[in-house]
C-alpha cells in the first residue's frame, strides 16, 4: 500500500487486466444472428422489460466489425452455416459466442439432413442456453456467465 | 363415387376424349384423384384448364411409393376458383430416371414446384425453363426425400465452413 500515498487524491491503482476485463465485460455488444423464433426472445432480452442495457449489452450491432458477442438464435442449416461463419470471422478479437436455444446448441427438433446439428460444429461456442425458445432471463443468465468468463481472462500480454 | 356436377363433367369429358390416357378415377378422404398416363399430362392439364376453368395450380407434390414398379408419383393439385372445386391429377413414374413433361407452359407457377420435386425426389421435368435444385446445394449428390435416404443425411456430403479463417 505504498504507492497510493505518493499519488495523492483522485488516483487509484489496479491491474491492466482488471481494467480491460471490467471494460470488456460491461460492454459486450451483441451481433444478433437471429435465424428463427429465438430471435423474438432475443429482442425481448434487449427490450425494456428484461433490459440488457443493465449489463451493457443493449447495442445490437448489425455490423460484425463493431460487435463482441455473437448470439446464434435459431437453427442453422448447412447453407446458412457458411454465412454465419463468415460473419464470425469478420468480428474483431476478442469475441464470444452464445448458442441460444435447443436448435443452435444441438439441432434440436430439426433432426434432419439440412440442419447443422449444433452450431458448435463450426463455431467456438462459449455458452449454451437450453429451452425452446429460452426465456429472455435465460439469455441474460448466459450473458452474465460470459461476463464472468471475460472477468477471469488474462487479456494483457507483454509484447516481447 | 359421389362426384359433384363439375367433377362429374370433367371425368365424363376425359373418358370421352382421353380414354386411352385415363388409368384410374377414385375418391379418398373427400378428394377426387385422377391417375393418368405420364406422357399425356400436359395435354390433359391444358384441356382441364381451358375447358373446365381449373385456372389455379395450388401445388405439385412428389411421393416415393417405394414399390418395385412405378416407384415415383407426381401429384398435381388444381383448383377451380369459379366452381370451388379441387382436383388431384397423378402420374406414376419408373424408378430409373423418372421423367415427366413440365407443365410450366400451362401454369407458369409450376416452375418452382417442379424444381422442388426434382430437388427432393430426382424426378426430372422435360422442357422446364430452369431445371436446377431449389433448396439443396447444386453439387449435392442425393435426393433427400427418397425413402432410402437416411434421416440425418450422409455425413460429409454437404461441406461445413472451415474453422480456420481465410487470411489473405
Amino acid at each position: 500500500m505504498g504507492i497510493e500515498n505518493s499519488l495523492g487524491d483522485g488516483f487509484l491503482t489496479t491491474k491492466v487486466d482488471s481494467l480491460t476485463n471490467w471494460a470488456r465485460s460491461n460492454a459486450a455488444w451483441p451481433m444478433p444472428m437471429g435465424l428463427a423464433c429465438c430471435a423474438i426472445e432475443m429482442m425481448a432480452f434487449a427490450a425494456p422489460k428484461y433490459d440488457a442495457a443493465r449489463f451493457g449489452s443493449e447495442v445490437m450491432r448489425f455490423s460484425p466489425r463493431q460487435s463482441d458477442l455473437m448470439i446464434v438464435a435459431g437453427w442453422v442449416n448447412y447453407k446458412m452455416a457458411h454465412a454465419v461463419r463468415r460473419i464470425w470471422d469478420q468480428m474483431p478479437d476478442p469475441k464470444w459466442c452464445i448458442a441460444m436455444g435447443a436448435c443452435a446448441s444441438t439441432g434440436g427438433m430439426h433432426r434432419c439432413y439440412g440442419v447443422v446439428q449444433g452450431c458448435d460444429n463450426f463455431l467456438p461456442v462459449d455458452a449454451y442456453v437450453s429451452g425452446c425458445p429460452p426465456r429472455p432471463d435465460a439469455l441474460l443468465h448466459a450473458l452474465m456467465k460470459i461476463q464472468d468468463k471475460i472477468r477471469t481472462e488474462h487479456s494483457t500480454k507483454l509484447d516481447t | 363415387m359421389e362426384l359433384s356436377e363439375t367433377l362429374q363433367s370433367v371425368v365424363d369429358d376425359l373418358s370421352e376424349n382421353y380414354s386411352e390416357h385415363l388409368i384410374d378415377v377414385y375418391q379418398s378422404t373427400g378428394d377426387t384423384f385422377i391417375r393418368l398416363q405420364p406422357d399425356s399430362i400436359v395435354e390433359v392439364c391444358k384441356y382441364i384448364k381451358n375447358e373446365h376453368h381449373f385456372i389455379y395450380l395450388a401445388d405439385i407434390l412428389g411421393a416415393d411409393r417405394f414399390t418395385s414398379e412405378e416407384r415415383f408419383e407426381v401429384i398435381y393439385n388444381i383448383v377451380s376458383l369459379r366452381d370451388r372445386e379441387r382436383l388431384f391429377l397423378k402420374v406414376w413414374l419408373e424408378e430409373e430416371e423418372p421423367t415427366v413433361d413440365s407443365i410450366t407452359d400451362v401454369w407458369q407457377s409450376a416452375s418452382w414446384h417442379e424444381r422442388q420435386v426434382y430437388d427432393m425426389f430426382g424426378v426430372r421435368f422435360n422442357n422446364h425453363p430452369d431445371m436446377r435444385r431449389i433448396y439443396m446445394p447444386e453439387d449435392f449428390d442425393y435426393y433427400p426425400l427418397r425413402k432410402e435416404f437416411p434421416l440425418l443425411g450422409i455425413p460429409g456430403s454437404i461441406e461445413l465452413p472451415s474453422s480456420t479463417p481465410d487470411t489473405e
